[in-house]
């Protein structure tokens, strides 16, 4: 058990790193997109989530330090 | 790779090289066996949904490293230093007693060992990811052999760490082609149509940059007002 939490860890921190709001808000806006697929604008909706949580994701890192 | 290098340099220059190059090439061999155990593996799952998890994996990675890298360069992490790094582990390395003759040097095969492979995986993470959307593989993992070899035959060349080699820049470069990569794939395999197909990417590219720009002006402002006393409004 302790080597499986060990390898999901390792992967989890290889993946995700140190802020998992970012992956959250990739997925969520992945879902979004797909929902949205049949607009000729739904393109728009990850690159513009991307940025959002990229800078909430600074703003937090910055306050931390 | 010149992270794992210049810890192979420091095991091969204090303990010697059988143990380091050892360690080396056993790490090489793992990664060479995981390019070929997951690239065919992923080749055979359909384009759309391989490029739905490969781009959101890709993203989600490379956004990792793009953070990381607007801290770096904006004063709110510290920027990689290959010297300081080579002399903390030759100290380490050191300390650890001397080294036997005869037989494998077990703290030289382990600390290379365990350093190439942890940062090769990222490498093979790329090669597969990369390879199996773009239908590469083979180019993929040759790119990356090249770089290797570069990479390797610098630094024996050498005899010392690669560090004017911009590495952070380095980072940053392929933090943001990954990011940029990524949102392609992953949208284009939750449904979305890119206007202008394949040079999305470039449009991309672009967008990200200049948002990194953005971000760092921002975040070494706020680093600045911080260090003078002043309460900063975001």
């Amino acid at each position: 058990m302790r080597y499986l939490l060990s390898f999901f860890r390792f992967w989890y921190d290889f993946i995700v790193g140190d802020d998992w709001t970012v992956a959250l808000g990739v997925v969520l806006a992945l879902v979004l997109t797909a929902l949205l697929a049949h607009f000729a604008g739904a393109w728009v909706v990850l690159p513009l989530s991307v940025l959002t949580f990229l800078g909430f994701s600074l703003r937090r890192a910055s306050r931390r330090t | 790779m010149v992270e794992a290098l210049t810890i192979v340099l420091a095991v091969g220059l204090t303990r010697g090289w059988r143990s380091a190059l050892i360690g080396t090439g056993a790490a090489l061999l793992v990664l060479a066996l995981v390019v070929l155990a997951f690239g065919p593996a992923l080749g055979r799952i359909p384009l759309e949904t391989l490029r739905l998890v490969v781009g959101a994996l890709l993203l989600v990675f490379g956004v990792q490293w793009w953070r990381k890298a607007i801290l770096r360069s904006s004063g709110f992490k510290a920027l990689h230093d290959e010297d300081a790094t080579f002399l903390e582990e030759s100290e380490a390395a050191r300390a650890q007693g001397a080294v036997r003759s005869s037989g494998l040097d077990a703290y030289g095969f382990a600390l290379t060992f365990k350093s190439v492979l942890l940062e090769g995986l990222e490498v093979a993470f790329i090669v597969v990811t990369f390879g199996a959307s773009a239908g590469q593989l083979g180019l993929a993992a040759l790119g990356a052999g090249v770089a290797l070899l570069t990479v390797l035959g610098a630094g024996l060349l050498l005899h010392r760490p690669l560090s004017r080699v911009p590495e952070n820049s380095l980072k940053f470069a392929v933090g943001l082609m990954l990011s940029s990569f990524g949102t392609f794939w992953a949208a284009e395999g939750a449904g979305a149509r890119w206007p202008g197909g394949d040079l999305s990417i470039l449009g991309l590219l672009a967008l990200y940059s200049l948002a990194s720009w953005r971000y760092v002006s921002w975040l070494r402002r706020e680093n600045v007002l911080r260090s003078s006393g002043h309460q900063v409004r975001v």
